[in-house]
């Protein structure tokens, strides 16, 4: 992957994609500051540019197994509000992991953005599991933003796990995430967000459950310090025989705020719709346990803190 | 090892739970702590590990004067704990615990034989979440293993029967033998379990925030059972 020498990108995408230097293996696409600075196809999967706008059209064969495609952006200095569409269309029962990371980075004091507007078609029995791992770098003064959508379509059987991820240096955010199922469809959502100093970060999910026996886990872990504020807004909708679950866990340090705003509703009798929600400090309990193992009681929350957010 | 002078403790504003407290530990020993409930059992236990001060009173580990020592303090002098109600946490898992009590990475046969010693398999346990998916039995299991874990050289287990099967009992009853025999540590344990009883080198009887009586074994255990019979109330007032 010559084509990458941005120092900056490369630090981020160590960060962000699991990058371990030289070359991805399988179809990626490398976005950095709005262009594109490198891309690979492979037989099952194909990477095209959008015509109409920026962004890029991402299409998986029916049938392809145990594949990963790699769709990182980084934005390296401020000035930069990078806005992008990429669509994934995965064919009938392909079974792949998409990484799609996401850094922003500034050193000066102009704000840096990444908005990416990302939007799953899986047909059916297809099976994606989706990591997104959002950070902010640099020690420029100018506000890093990270702004993702989400819009996932599952057909009959078709399932999707999204693990997203954000641990440091965003200072606002807003995350919506929009999905409709189908028949006997899946989706498992796992999101951990910390925030501190006078970080924001919204979160919104809005989750359809059309067809019969479909089912989403919706589960949130954040933890809030400093002056940080989160928010959480998730709506499970059950129109037919369904299954849905969604927990939001959040723990406040120092003077950390956490507004959660869950909502179910129902309109078929066997649409089974549980939500669980709790904010408060860590318990202290947990810290009493861990200091009888000879933690202080600053290494008690650390590692606590750490365990949640694994 | 151990020892308490004159120990009081009671609830803020409230009554005294723990009413003077004398008491002596030697080195090596097993001692089993009893008496009925509500007679103050496990606020002893937290007074000598650090989760509790006490309002009154000295408590001394070789000699020196642990009482204003913190509860991590305590721990690092050896002092270990097991919890009556094992704590959980959401994220952390059997092995992170475990390593944090033995302050090292654990390799999966040393995992393996930790876990064994209370009767669970490693492999169905090590990488799960020490949370509500556990069973009582099971995470009271965990949380005596991650006290076996350390190592220590005064070990406190406040009820370890509680909610654990009758197999990983007998299991658990060979382990305290197998460290009172290998000379592994000092046992301090909470239990109203007669198995556990008989395999003490000496029982303190605790009863209204007092001890009752204390001695060998021997001495002990066939007066207890004694009183059982006579009032049912083993020991009750005017039991012994």
């Amino acid at each position: 992957m010559a084509e990458v020498d941005n120092l900056i990108t490369q630090a981020l995408l160590r960060l962000v994609s699991d990058y371990k230097g030289g070359d991805f293996k399988g179809a990626y696409n490398i976005r950095e500051d709005g262009l594109c600075a490198a891309r690979k196809s492979t037989e099952n999967v194909q990477i095209d540019s959008k015509e109409d706008k920026p962004g890029l059209d991402i299409h998986v064969k029916a049938g392809t197994k145990g594949e990963t495609v790699y769709i990182p952006a980084c934005v390296t200095h401020g000035n930069i509000d990078d806005l992008v569409y990429n669509d994934f269309y995965i064919g009938e029962n392909a079974d792949v992991v998409i990484v799609a990371g996401c850094g922003v980075h500034t050193d000066d004091e102009e704000e840096a953005r990444h908005n990416g507007i990302h939007r799953f078609f899986l047909e059916k029995g297809a099976h994606v599991v989706y990591r997104e791992k959002h950070i902010g770098t640099g020690k420029g003064s100018g506000s890093k933003k990270i702004d993702p959508v989400t819009d996932i379509f599952l057909e009959e059987d078709a399932s999707l796990e999204m693990d997203t991820l954000q641990l440091g240096g965003v200072d606002k955010t807003i995350r919506k995430t929009t999905a409709k199922l189908g028949a006997r469809a899946k989706l498992i959502v796992r999101e951990r967000i910390l925030t501190d100093g006078e970080q924001e970060a919204k979160s919104d999910f809005d989750v359809v459950l059309e067809g019969e026996d479909s089912g989403v886990d919706l589960i949130s872990r954040s933890v809030a310090r400093g002056d940080s504020y989160q928010e959480f807004n998730s709506s499970i909708h059950g129109l037919n025989r369904c299954s849905g679950h969604s927990e939001c866990d959040a723990i406040l340090a120092d003077n950390g705020r956490v507004f959660a705003s869950p909502a179910l509703e129902a309109s078929d009798v066997d649409a089974a719709l549980i939500h669980e929600a709790a904010i408060g400090k860590i318990a202290g309990e947990q810290i009493l346990k861990l200091r009888t193992l000879g933690l202080t009681e600053e290494e008690a929350e650390e590692k606590i803190i750490n365990g949640f957010l694994k | 090892m151990l020892k308490l002078e004159g120990i009081t403790w009671g609830v803020p504003g409230g009554e005294g739970i723990i009413n003077g407290i004398d008491l002596s530990i030697d080195s090596g020993k097993l001692v089993v702590v009893t008496g009925p409930n509500g007679g103050g059992k496990t606020t002893l236990a937290k007074l000598i590990a650090g989760l509790e001060r006490p309002d009154k009173g000295r408590i001394f580990m070789d000699g020196e004067d642990i009482t204003d020592m913190s509860i991590t303090d305590r721990a690092r002098k050896g002092i270990a704990y097991a919890f009556q109600q094992p704590v959980r946490f959401k994220g952390l898992t059997v092995r992170d615990l475990l390593e944090l009590a033995a302050k090292d990475k654990l390799a999966d046969d040393e995992l393996c034989r930790l876990l064994e010693k209370v009767g669970l398999c490693a492999d169905e346990y090590i990488d799960r979440e020490m949370n509500a998916s556990l069973s009582g039995g099971e995470s009271k299991r965990i949380e005596i293993a991650t006290v076996l874990a350390r190592n220590a050289r005064l070990s406190i287990f406040d009820e370890p029967e509680a909610g654990i099967d009758l197999w990983s009992f007998s299991r658990l009853v060979e382990t305290f033998q197998e460290i009172k025999k290998r000379h592994e540590g000092t046992l301090l344990i909470i239990s109203h379990q007669e198995r556990i009883l008989s395999i003490a080198d000496e029982i303190v009887v605790l009863a209204d925030g007092k001890v009752r009586t204390s001695g060998a074994k021997e001495d002990i255990l066939p007066k207890l059972l004694e009183g059982e019979k006579a009032v049912r109330c083993p020991l009750g007032k005017g039991g012994i």
